[in-house]
């Protein structure tokens, strides 16, 4: 089957969860599922005033279409967007939109939480914490458990 | 050679970018590592844990024992934390 080319945007501006479904389903009907994650900025029970999210330009958008590409490889997707934004983010503001257009949910439901996964592993994005009373809280540090969480969708013998 | 450093490995040397002209010898990640982190305190500080220090090369994730024959650009960075 032929693979959806995916569509991924790596920008400063904020963006429309219902408009990025809309226009991968547009016009057509043999779209039967379509799954989004949206990651947003935690406040951190009050402490976090704001995230700033530096990237690597041009490595930053070859590395997720890499991701995407092996996702419309691995499912039968029908469209997929991935947008991850860079800059200052206030808590309660959009990071990161996976949309995963499939015509059974199986395959819609594992490729966006596969992109997610690899996402966070593998895109070169780093956050940096500015705190509520002024102070830097510093870089975030890299989970662990993100890692375990990538490694899983490896191949058996890959 | 184009050398870039993000997040705090670009904070701690204290440059976002800079062109290097390699020593005779250098074949690998890792030996660009162990020679860059002899160059100053700045270096030493960002590089006093090496492992955790990811790379990439031409816009590519690589290994520590990658070769960096013909690399345009590498980038130095820590464990990404982007999603």
């Amino acid at each position: 089957m032929a693979g959806a080319v995916p569509g991924i945007r790596i920008q400063r501006e904020d963006f429309d969860v219902a408009a990025e479904i809309a226009a991968l389903t547009r016009d057509r009907a043999d779209i039967g599922a379509v799954v989004t994650f949206s990651g947003l900025c935690r406040d951190e029970q009050g402490a976090l005033s704001e995230l700033e999210l530096e990237h690597y330009p041009g490595m930053a958008e070859a590395e997720i279409g890499r991701i995407a590409a092996e996702a419309t490889e691995r499912w039968p997707l029908q469209g997929l967007t991935v947008i991850h934004r860079h800059g200052k983010i206030a808590p309660g503001e959009n990071i990161v939109l996976v949309v995963a257009a499939s015509a059974h949910r199986q395959a819609a439901f594992e490729a966006a939480n596969f992109l997610m996964d690899y996402l966070k592993s593998r895109a070169p994005f780093w956050k940096k914490e500015h705190l509520t009373d002024g102070s830097h809280g510093g870089w975030v540090e890299a989970k662990e458990a993100d890692d375990r969480a990538a490694d899983r969708w490896k191949k058996s013998g890959g | 050679m184009r050398l870039i450093y993000f997040a705090w490995v670009r904070e701690r040397i204290g440059k976002p970018e800079e062109d290097v002209e390699l020593p005779a010898g250098i074949e690998t990640v890792a030996d660009l590592l162990r020679w860059l982190k002899s160059r100053g305190e700045e270096y030493e500080h960002a590089l006093q844990f090496p492992d955790v220090i990811r790379v990439a090369i031409n816009q590519e994730h690589v290994g520590h024992r990658e070769k960096i024959a013909g690399a345009r650009e590498i980038a130095l960075f820590p464990p990404m934390t982007g999603g």
